[in-house]
């Protein structure tokens, strides 16, 4: 498989029948425990005793292959689920408690065949050689369908948990004091530098470095592995991998940006950005901001995907949906605010919103459903029907890799176009 | 009535990047790609074998400098196959090997809570201890530990693995729709662990799983990891697959138990053990003899040979005489991420005794290599193989065998479909899995949090 690429990439297979129309934009949701409100636990379709079981992971994710989303993201976090920015809230009266994000991932892998798989990874406690191996080994076992979405973490109860390093103190009205601002460029740099070393990693194998010659005894062609020797700041890895170049070459990466200093990582190391406009003057201006880091990386030829994330409600008519928002913050005791817009309606009238806020140069969006259990089969049922309609979505899945769904051609190995 | 008959664990080791495994043969197939784990643990699980097992590597090897290319080179991340694998099986334990060295606490803590969660209680960690610098260049830590701290650091990091484990007792989550009482208790997960080698305190993000804790394997020869295990250990890997070396070591690390308060049930002995069937005895070992050349090729038996001598014996015919050269006792450079060059703790002794056999016998190298390094265990028709296993565990031998085919990933079939049913009639191997957890498969305790002088203190 690693020497094999992907059979059905969109770029070579022009047949208008099974591609989506020009116009087809991109849609992946975002799961979350029972979903994104905090009182969605205490819905009826919740199933909150079953959160951290394999069967519901798999429930949700084979519905959203249902709808013929590229992917889904899996939310991951070391330490406890907080209402607070920066530390734990001690509260009891909301989901606490998830599993490990890439290995529901892998657990689901084996159950489906087309959507893509994009679990969370905090780039600042963990190791880029062990998810390296960890995001190449998913993407075996889904054949080319993993992903990563790299995130950092200030929290100093997290960075307790390690007894590494420590952070100072802050909220969310501080992130633009100097204090703070050093604190996150210096995550979100060692981000960038966790990024470039698990992506070469993954291309410290030729795809053709197992030859299994017979005749002179040798399993792998040696010259065919590299190290990747990466020196950064706060690490460095030496290489090569442990595993071999998995089947995508290179798996997704993905950032969720809100401000200037993530949108230099997505800009500089990301295939897709998440970003959280609530119109489309706002959309623009990120996706403007977004594209001239891009640049300034070095790498405006490159396909970089820019997704708009939308909380959503959605029922057959707006006023239900609205009731249920209603009633889910009256059980929450407060009303849902976050970084994404809400949007509360009809599955018509979102398609209505995407497709006007894509015209900000977005590819597509990721949507967090308020209640997973209802809001997602919104999405599969109700949204994508529509978005079909109107000939904006595709209709079948038209490539075997999350690459080849989202229009990303393998890349070629950097070691081996070196060496060349 | 004689005592009754002690039952087998049997568990299948996924063949994995050293000379045993037989890449060149027409069957052999891929060792990377999922469908062959995936048809490797599903034969385990049909023949209702105890668990599946992976080991780890993270670092490649080197000989001489080079990546090293006779053998199998690369494998998956343990973590994300065992937990794929989940999907496949239903009963079968998923064990994988992870290192105390590379690693925090609270990330594999939660690793394999999230696994025992997402295999319904099948997860089993072999906790092993670093190796050396060379494997710490992949890693921020870039660190490795002095000899003397290897196991110090093992013992802190299960500890506080534990403790992370036990800080949910599993009562916690009540999930009241009505109420809105999700938890019943804020301080869900919380501890502090003050020790050596970590400091840290917080709350677990980990729910407490079905086993309640991973079952703990432990490898390891040496006093210090014979003691390690007996303290705290499921079941211990060994590598004595003979009769009296089996029972010698057996007799030994069951002994050390009552110091800790623990019976003999409590830690099984399951040495490696290989296998070659034939239709007969004969036919047996004549396949046998042939697996071996396969796997100790001229180059290979060279490259063997410099895990002792320390040099670069390229020069040297595989199939003319040992070296007269005595080995370089400077530090070893020339094979490095090999668990091999420490088994051989006086190279001198050992290569003396090596030229000796081989003169006596009229060895070439390859023929020495071939003799010493690459006995198989059990060889024989499926009759004689399930009798001498049988033996060896009414022996106290061992408890079982965790066995290593040579192919990849058809080469547990045939044990699957031969020897099983053999050991099924004999009444001392499972028909059905009695339970669901790999705690029920070994006949273990499944540990309550709450239990007095179960928590590690902090």
């Amino acid at each position: 498989m690693a020497s094999t690429p992907p059979s059905s990439l969109p770029s070579s297979s022009p047949s208008a029948s099974s591609t989506p129309s020009s116009s087809a934009l991109h849609l992946a949701v975002a799961l979350d425990g029972a979903g994104w409100h905090p009182a969605a636990w205490r819905e009826p379709v919740a199933r909150p005793r079953e959160l951290l079981t394999a069967g519901y992971w798999a429930g949700l994710v084979t519905e959203a292959e249902r709808g013929l989303l590229d992917f889904v993201t899996i939310e991951d976090g070391l330490g406890l689920q907080s209402s607070h920015f920066t530390e734990p809230d001690g509260r009891t009266d909301q989901v606490r408690g998830r599993l490990d994000a890439v290995l529901i991932a892998a657990r689901v892998a084996p159950l489906t065949r087309h959507i893509g798989l994009v679990p969370t990874v905090v780039a600042t406690h963990t190791e880029p050689f062990h998810i390296s191996k960890a995001i190449a080994t998913l993407d075996y076992v889904s054949t080319g369908r993993a992903g990563l979405r790299v995130q950092v973490s200030a929290r100093q109860n997290e960075a307790a948990h390690f007894g590494r390093r420590t952070f100072p103190r802050f909220d969310i009205e501080d992130l633009d004091t100097p204090a703070v601002r050093e604190v996150t460029t210096d995550l979100f740099d060692e981000a960038a530098d966790y990024v470039e070393a698990v992506r070469r990693l993954w291309d410290s194998w030729e795809d053709d470095a197992e030859i299994r010659d017979v005749a002179t005894g040798r399993f792998i062609d040696r010259d065919k592995l590299h190290y990747i020797d990466f020196e950064g700041r706060h690490f460095s890895v030496k290489g090569p991998s442990i595993t071999p170049r998995p089947p995508q070459g290179q798996p997704v990466v993905s950032a969720l940006a809100h401000q200037s200093t993530p949108f230099q990582l997505v800009g500089r190391s990301a295939d897709i950005g998440y970003v959280t406009p609530h119109d489309l003057d706002q959309a623009r201006a990120i996706v403007d901001e977004i594209r001239a880091a891009q640049t300034a990386a070095g790498r405006a030829g490159d396909t970089l995907h820019i997704f708009a994330d939308l909380l959503v409600f959605l029922d057959d008519d707006p006023g239900t949906a609205a009731a249920r928002r209603e009633r889910l913050d009256s059980l929450a005791g407060h009303p849902y605010t976050g970084d994404a817009r809400v949007f509360t309606g009809t599955p018509a009238q979102l398609a209505d919103l995407l497709l006007e806020l894509r015209q900000a140069g977005l590819s597509g969006f990721r949507l967090r459903p308020a209640v997973v259990g209802h809001d997602l089969p919104q999405i599969t049922r109700g949204l994508v029907p529509e978005l079909q309609r109107r000939d904006a979505f595709r209709r079948a899945y038209e490539a075997d890799t999350l690459r080849g769904l989202l229009g990303l051609t393998r890349p070629a190995n950097r070691y081996a176009a070196a060496t060349v | 009535m004689s005592k009754p008959l002690k039952q087998i664990h049997l568990a299948a080791h996924f063949p994995g990047v050293n000379n045993t495994t037989v890449w060149s043969d027409p069957e052999a197939g891929s060792h990377i790609e999922f469908s062959s784990f995936a048809h490797f643990a599903r034969t385990a699980e049909r023949a209702k074998f105890d668990f599946l097992f992976l080991a780890e590597g993270l670092r490649l090897r080197e000989q001489g400098g080079k990546i090293y290319d006779l053998d199998v080179v690369g494998r998956p991340d343990t973590f994300a196959i065992l937990t794929a694998l989940a999907a496949v099986t239903d009963r079968l334990g998923l064990t994988g090997t992870i290192n105390s060295t590379f690693n925090e606490p609270y990330e594999v803590a939660r690793q394999f809570a999230s696994l025992d969660h997402l295999s319904d209680g099948r997860a089993a960690w072999n906790v092993v201890t670093s190796w050396d610098a060379f494997t710490g260049e992949n890693f921020r830590r870039g660190g490795f530990l002095p000899q003397g701290e290897r196991y110090s650091r093992a013992k802190e990091f299960l500890a506080t693995a534990n403790e992370l484990f036990d800080s949910w007792r599993g009562d916690e989550i009540v999930a009241d729709q009505q109420a809105g009482t999700f938890l019943r208790d804020a301080r869900a997960g919380a501890f502090v662990h003050k020790g050596q080698h970590f400091e840290i305190e917080g709350q677990f993000n980990v729910p407490r799983s079905p086993q309640g804790r991973p079952v703990i394997f432990q490898a390891g020869d040496s006093d210090d990891g014979r003691e390690f295990a007996a303290a705290g250990a499921d079941a211990i890997f060994s590598r004595y697959s003979t009769l009296k070396e089996g029972q010698a070591f057996y007799t030994d690390v069951k002994g050390r138990l009552a110091r800790y308060g623990r019976t003999h049930d409590q830690l099984l002995i399951l040495p490696a053990a290989t296998f070659v069937l034939g239709d007969t005895d004969a036919e047996a070992r004549e396949l046998a003899r042939e697996v071996r050349r396969q796997q100790v090729s001229g180059a290979t038996a060279i490259k063997h040979l410099e895990f002792v001598w320390n040099r670069d014996l390229s020069a040297y015919d595989p199939d003319g005489p040992l070296p007269d050269i005595d080995p370089d006792l400077g530090e070893h450079t020339i094979a490095r991420g090999r668990a091999q060059v420490r088994m051989y703790r006086d190279p001198l002794a050992t290569a003396r005794e090596w030229r000796e056999r081989a003169a006596a016998n009229n060895w070439s190298i390859r023929d020495l290599v071939i003799e010493t390094g690459s006995r198989q265990s059990f060889v024989g028709s499926p009759a004689t193989v399930a009798e001498t296993i049988d033996s060896f565990v009414q022996a106290d031998a061992s408890d079982g065998f965790i066995l290593v085919p040579h192919i990849t990933p058809g080469g547990l079939d045939a044990f699957a479909d031969t020897v099983v049913p053999l050991l099924q009639e004999r009444g001392v191997f499972r028909t059905e899995y009695e339970g669901t957890t790999l705690r029920d498969h070994l006949g273990l305790a499944h540990p309550d949090a709450d239990a007095p002088g179960e928590r590690v203190a902090s």
